[in-house]
């Protein structure tokens, strides 16, 4: 297969060069018709871009190993072919096929059938080959050699509860039901954690085998009116923080919280938005070292849920104090605009001051050196952007 | 036997439209595909052994669902992919 990862050009000059500087992020960007890869210089002043990759494919997802900075793995689909994963151990230099993707079990009772691979996860730093796929059913798949081959999570996709938890059969979602936001604590490769839109929030501590639910506190409207229901939420996007790994944020259909664990409930921290922006969104990150700073970017869910802007007034809003607080973070954005930014399309670096970067349906990607104070577009014209992320780059 | 490839699935046929493969059924033609071409027969059939809703498979004229129909070496086999969306 091509490696069109390998071949660079400049975003300002439209120029080939051999490649970007060593030590910037590099922002992985998969949409709806392929893999783009864009790269910038420790300072964010100067990018570059490489791609297509699979122009036509569909890419869910697309994640820099962090443990190698060279595996990459992309979910892709394609028109109305089965799901796969393609994976490169080189940067994006040569790629091959999974040699068994993941799939649920054949012959199974509930004869399920993965239509898309939505959610990638790379395993715990003492696991290097280990991976997590979700899919749509909402089915969690593991591979333990870095993406060659999966298995179905027997313990998830067979619980006992599975059928009440899950979407199933899932016909109500328009993109389908999900799994996704498949967290891996960094203290204990058995602690995880995954979401499911719709579903809910669920824990194990077993390395997958046995799962109780963690959504106490949230809201949901999906439901008939039931003060607390048990599961039946739809978290957009769970985020664990990996300096202080109890703490977790979520960005829910209803809302923005906050759990500090051992505690069982969530807190909306979006009570402190501003009324007329609300709190509804997809995406959420975290600061890499604070846990008290978190950025999301709201979208309007009244009337029938445009999933714009509110207002036509883009802006991504941060919290410096766990969610007591909220600013308003526009400079650079356009004054009027209806962008939607999907759960996925939301990513952070990890320099001093943070880059945060997001990708629209519009196909743009809008970038901030000084942790969202100013923004400037990176690339636009790109297709519908699925994911956006972070990775560092290794040789 | 001669096996008719849609441009979709060409990547794993380093781009041949037509493909030799060997079987008494539809399934194992598939099979036979997926062994000369790794990673093909699931981008066609789930893991259920179902084909995939819009892919279609035909012997000859006829359109088959059934995997498990016949073939002899001198059909044809073609196999078709909607290209509908956009």
């Amino acid at each position: 297969m091509t490696g069109e990862l390998s071949r660079w050009y400049s975003l300002e000059t439209d120029t080939a060069v051999s490649g970007p500087p060593a030590g910037g992020p590099r922002v992985l960007v998969g949409t709806r018709k392929g893999l783009w890869v864009l790269a910038t210089d420790e300072h964010r002043r100067e990018w570059w871009c490489s791609g297509p990759e699979f122009l036509g494919h569909i890419i869910q997802h697309a994640v820099l190993d962090p443990r190698d900075g060279q595996t990459l793995l992309v979910a892709a689909s394609t028109g109305h072919l089965g799901p796969t994963i393609f994976r490169s151990t080189d940067l994006g230099a040569s790629w091959s096929e999974a040699t068994k993707p993941p799939a649920f079990v054949t012959g199974e009772p509930l004869a399920r059938s993965l239509r898309s691979v939505f959610w990638l996860t790379p395993g715990h730093s003492s696991e290097p080959g280990v991976w997590y796929a979700g899919g749509s059913p909402q089915g969690l798949f593991r591979s333990d050699d870095s993406g060659l081959t999966w298995e179905p999570v027997s313990g998830w996709n067979d619980h006992q509860r599975w059928t009440e938890w899950a979407e199933w059969p899932d016909e109500n979602t328009p993109d389908g039901s999900l799994l996704h936001s498949v967290i891996v604590d960094p203290r204990d490769p058995n602690h995880l954690y995954l979401g499911m839109s719709s579903g809910g929030v669920f824990e194990s501590t077993d390395s997958g085998n046995d799962w109780v639910v963690l959504n106490g506190g949230c809201a949901t409207a999906m439901q008939p009116a039931d003060e607390d229901p048990v599961f039946g939420h739809d978290p957009h996007c769970v985020r664990m923080h990996p300096a202080q790994p109890d703490r977790l944020y979520q960005q829910n259909h209803c809302g923005i919280y906050r759990i500090d664990r051992p505690e069982s409930r969530w807190t909306r921290i979006g009570v402190t938005m501003p009324p007329e922006v609300g709190d509804i969104g997809f995406p959420i990150e975290l600061h890499p070292r604070d846990p008290d700073t978190a950025w999301v970017f709201p979208m309007d869910g009244t009337d029938v849920w445009p999933r714009t802007s509110p207002g036509g007034r883009p802006a991504a809003y941060v919290t410096r104090n766990g969610g007591a607080s909220w600013a308003r973070l526009d400079a650079g954005l356009p004054a009027r605009g209806w962008l939607t930014v999907k759960r996925q399309a939301m990513t952070v670096d990890d320099h001093d001051p943070v880059g945060v970067y997001f990708g629209t349906t519009g196909g743009e990607v809008w970038a901030s050196p000084d942790e969202g104070s100013t923004w400037t577009r990176v690339i636009g014209h790109l297709p519908e952007i699925y994911s956006v992320e972070h990775g560092v780059a290794v040789g | 036997m001669r096996v008719r490839i849609p441009t979709p699935l060409r990547s794993y046929t380093d781009q041949r439209a037509v493909v030799d493969a060997t079987g008494a059924t539809i399934d194992d033609v598939l099979r036979d595909l997926d062994r000369q071409y790794p990673g093909m027969r699931f981008r066609i059939v789930d893991e259920q052994d179902r084909l995939r809703r819009h892919m279609k498979v035909f012997l000859a004229d006829e359109s088959v669902r059934d995997l498990s129909a016949s073939v002899e070496d001198h059909d044809e086999v073609t196999i078709l992919q909607a290209l509908s969306g956009g």
